[in-house]
């Protein structure tokens, strides 16, 4: 265990990211298409404030909050919001079909005793409903726009490219996630998302800068094609990518744990769950979905075309003596269709 | 550097000591509010229709979130629409529900300057608004007295073009049915002043084309607020108000200014004010207003039409004022009680349809046309309820997502430690640094700009720290790459690796934010505010990595402990692994 720490922490640990790149594509279409299929089956459950519900109005001067949810729950009302007016309790609810109400009222009329009648119901429409999500997606495409611009200003078109992909990858993912828990999807959902789209760009951004740096020296009489450069500078941003992952996930999974075990339902628990699964999911996709994305569109160039041929027939023999040659080693096992091209001696 | 950063948390720390905030002013999730319900009215006292509901939601949506970061919440409930705002009291959302108030058109009957005049300077031309920046922009006499006057005159060339002035009192109204351009709009206008001079109103209107008097009004003494308003036809108790008005102190903005009363009030400008006569109008009589280019001048204007009553109203209103002097021969929009706009009334125009001419760009063309359109919301709604909520998560959420996040960046201490050695702590230094900024920050936000943290803003800034560190990393692992490379010494190392990891930070950290940016601009409500924060923390990410930890890297490298390549400083050669052999280095290039 402290021999891959310690080759970890030295950086001497080399996984051919990009020669699998056909195991990393099988396993995101899986899971994209789980995704998808838990969105169109199940679809989302969405939050009062995005459907709209019921508001349930009473005065029970006695009861405390645990009761009051404690009460609504009991009757079968799934998503609570109770707070305290100066005219009582003001409960909001998912949309309850009528005789749910009924059986509210009466839960409530019992439990804290008084007529039913005195507990008043009111429709309420969304109020992140309409405007505020076509907006909010208008807001993510002009972003994704955006965003398409910069990197191609800052990189190039197909690390721009590459990047998104991996973004909606991710996005998907989660989406999914939701779909398959049944989590609910609220305003804080939302955010997570959000902060995700930020976080799975950021990741790629950095992977992809190494792998700039990397690949800008390859010439004409170079010893690695794209591909095997490509793997160098992920395996040499791996540490970079496990730390920052780590450092960024404990909080989360701090709140995540948190939120499930001590408040059971909340707006804690939703947000943490996205940004859980966004993270994860996220740093996966930048090293095994943005790259190996990435070098499928670059090799596809004439001149790295040209390099993996020559490299190819010299069998790149030379590079090995004086450098350990971390892709040589692992693209055996590799289906890379670049890697495999290169003989082995 | 290091003394730049102390100097700002500690400047920050002096503002919120003068202005003692020292807590953050939190959401509605965590500190509950103030929500009032409005019930609409409608004339036949039938349901309103669903589509002038949404319209009335966005509005209200638009105007209660102001900057957009103060995370009110706006929905319909049955017919009802219920505002949420957080921590209010209810008398600022009362005020806040009150600019809700409709458009309204009223006769012009007194102008003065917004503010008092300076002691010393003379103001005989009292009715006169004070110079204004609007006026400077138009590069035009000052005086907007005389235009009037001359429109009076049968000149058809008349240089009254509507256009004279910038201020809302300069501008002129026609009817578009007659007057396509305004250049045109002072010939029709000159036919009728044929028979000006004998109206008793304008006694000498025409007589006036000078700019340099106002014929109509005696010059009274400099300092007299009052001079030349001529009080009659106005409430003594309203010329009271007008005489006491400072726009400079009070805009008026938000008050609601009763229909059946005259009315005191101040222009968008600040620079003039106005005693206004009953409403004429009403914005609900507005059929349609839209920006417009003329098609022989090429200057911007607003078409305006009514319908209902509005015609009537509108015909009855311009013909008073038209046969009346300056500078009652004006016509006032008041929205939210401010004086909008005040074009002269060129003639009496009885089809319905008019158009405001004179200095427009098109920003602010359009901008009159959406007030004229959108002001009036399309409801007129009631106070039905108003009540002080709690908060929708309780406490108990927000104390645990604080434990969690605290814990959590525990555990990012202990790893950076163990991981980094001597280099974890300046890590978790700069953490504590970026901690600190990012509540001083949200603390003066809250205390200046009305941003409202709410849970997800809470859990959202505990995981940007998160990825705060991830610039520390990126830094300390190139660091690394160096010393490994090429056997420099620490402290060229720490150079080196600054100048690549530099580059790193920014493109990574410039599209976060993009992202924000591009969110807070164009998204509403929640997620605005969550953009502002999430761009709030990409800047002060930079700051920190800026002003903190490459400074202070700098400085360590010169103690004994890093340079040497101690042990437990995280830059020991044994941890290195053999320096001689740079195994993860690629080739060089023949």
């Amino acid at each position: 265990m402290s021999g891959i720490a310690r080759r970890l922490y030295r950086g001497e640990i080399d996984v051919d990211f990009v020669g699998r790149q056909k195991l990393w594509y099988s396993l995101s279409a899986v899971l994209l298409l789980v995704s998808i299929a838990g969105l169109v089956v199940n679809g989302l459950n969405l939050g009062v404030e995005f459907k709209g519900g019921s508001v349930f109005s009473f005065k029970a001067p006695t009861a405390n909050i645990e009761q009051v949810r404690a009460t609504f729950a009991e009757a079968g009302a799934h998503q609570v919001i109770a707070q305290t007016t100066q005219n009582g309790w003001r409960v909001t609810t998912e949309s309850l079909p009528a005789e749910q109400v009924t059986a509210v009222q009466k839960a409530v009329a019992t439990e804290f005793k008084m007529p039913p009648a005195q507990v008043n119901l009111q429709v309420i429409g969304a109020s992140w409903g309409g405007q505020v999500a076509n907006k909010a997606i208008i807001g993510l495409i002009v972003f994704m726009l955006a965003i398409i611009l910069y990197l191609t200003l800052a990189f190039e078109w197909k690390m721009a490219l590459a990047a998104v992909v991996a973004l909606l990858h991710d996005l998907v993912i989660t989406a999914g996630v939701y779909a398959w828990s049944n989590f609910e999807v609220t305003p804080a959902t939302l955010l997570g998302f959000l902060t995700i789209l930020g976080y799975s760009l950021y990741d790629a951004v950095v992977v992809f800068d190494m792998i700039k740096e990397v690949t800008a020296k390859l010439g004409t009489t170079s010893k690695l094609t794209y591909t095997e450069a490509a793997n160098n500078a992920l395996n040499h941003t791996l540490i970079r990518s496990l730390n920052t992952t780590l450092v960024a996930i404990l909080p989360v999974a701090a709140i995540l744990f948190i939120g499930t075990t001590l408040f059971g339902a909340g707006t804690l628990k939703d947000l943490s769950l996205a940004l859980f699964v966004g993270m994860l999911v996220g740093t996966y996709s930048s090293l095994c979905v943005a790259t190996p994305l990435l070098v499928t569109l670059k090799e596809r160039e004439p001149r790295y075309q040209a390099l993996a041929r020559r490299i190819a027939s010299h069998g790149g023999s030379s590079g090995i003596k004086t450098v350990r040659q971390p892709v040589t080693a692992s693209a055996a096992g590799g289906a890379g269709p670049a890697a495999g091209k290169r003989k082995k001696k | 550097m290091l003394l730049l950063l102390l100097a700002i948390i500690l400047a920050m720390g002096g503002v919120m000591l003068l202005n003692k905030a020292y807590t953050p002013e939190y959401g509605l999730d965590l500190a509950g509010g103030t929500t009032v319900t409005l019930q609409p009215i409608t004339p036949n006292g039938n349901a309103p229709s669903q589509e002038s509901l949404d319209l009335a939601v966005n509005i209200i949506r638009e105007r209660v979130n102001g900057s957009g970061i103060s995370d009110a919440e706006v929905a319909k409930s049955g017919d009802n629409i219920v505002i949420s705002v957080p921590g209010a009291g209810q008398e600022e959302v009362v005020k806040l529900v009150g600019t809700t108030a409709e458009l309204r058109f009223r006769q012009v009957l007194a102008i003065g300057p917004g503010s008092p005049p300076p002691p010393g300077q003379l103001s005989t031309e009292a009715p006169t608004p004070a110079p204004s920046p609007a006026s400077t922009e138009s590069g035009r006499k000052g005086s907007k007295e005389p235009k009037p006057a001359e429109s009076a005159t049968p000149k058809p060339d008349a240089t009254a073009a509507p256009d004279t002035g910038a201020s809302p009192a300069g501008r002129a109204l026609s009817s578009a049915l007659t007057n396509p351009s305004p250049g045109a709009t002072s010939a029709p206008s000159a036919e009728p002043s044929g028979d000006k001079p004998a109206k008793p109103a304008k006694p000498d209107a025409s007589a006036a084309p000078k700019t340099d008097a106002v014929p109509t009004v005696p010059p009274t003494a400099a300092d007299d607020p009052m001079a030349g308003v001529d009080p009659a036809g106005i409430d003594p108790e309203v010329l009271k108000q007008f005489q006491a008005l400072d726009c400079a102190k009070d805009a008026g903005r938000g008050a609601q200014d009763a229909p059946d009363k005259q009315y005191v009030g101040c222009s968008q400008e600040g620079d003039t004010k106005f005693v206004l006569e009953k409403a004429a109008v009403t914005g609900t009589s507005i059929d349609s207003a839209s920006a417009g280019v003329d098609q022989t001048t090429g200057e911007w204007l607003v078409q305006l039409s009514f319908k209902g009553q509005g015609p009537d109203q509108w015909s009855k209103v311009t013909t008073t004022a038209f046969n009346s002097q300056a500078p009652r021969n004006q016509v006032a929009m008041v929205l939210d009680g401010v004086i909008i706009s005040a074009p002269v009334i060129q003639e009496p125009i009885t089809g319905g349809r008019a158009q405001i001419s004179g200095s427009f760009t098109q920003v602010t063309a359009d901008e009159l046309a959406n007030q004229l359109k959108y002001g009036a919301l399309p409801l007129k709604f009631e106070k039905s309820s108003i009540e002080e909520v709690s908060s929708t998560l309780g406490a108990d959420q927000l104390r645990g997502g604080l434990i969690a996040g605290a814990i959590g960046l525990l555990l990012v201490v202990i790893y950076s430690m163990l991981y980094y050695r001597g280099l974890g702590v300046v890590s978790v230094l700069s953490l504590l640094v970026a901690t600190i900024l990012t509540y001083q920050s949200v603390v003066l936000l809250g205390a200046f700009a009305g941003f409202r943290l709410s849970l997800p803003h809470v859990i959202g800034l505990i995981v940007s720290i998160g990825i705060t560190a991830d610039s520390f990393i990126v830094y300390f692992e190139r660091i690394r790459d160096e010393m490994k490379e090429g056997r420099r010494s620490l402290r060229t190392a720490i150079e080196v690796a600054w100048v690549r990891a530099r580059r790193t930070i920014l493109i990574a950290d410039a599209v976060m934010f993009i992202a924000a940016v591009v969110l807070y601009f164009l998204a509403v409500g929640g997620v605005a505010g969550f953009a502002f924060a999430m761009g709030l923390t990409t800047l002060i990410d930079i700051a920190v990595v800026f002003m903190f930890t490459k400074p202070f890297v700098a400085m360590l490298a010169k103690m004994k402990f890093f340079a040497k390549g101690h042990k437990l400083s995280g830059l020991d050669a044994e941890r290195m692994s053999e320096t001689t052999v740079a195994p993860k280095t690629l080739p060089q290039e023949a």
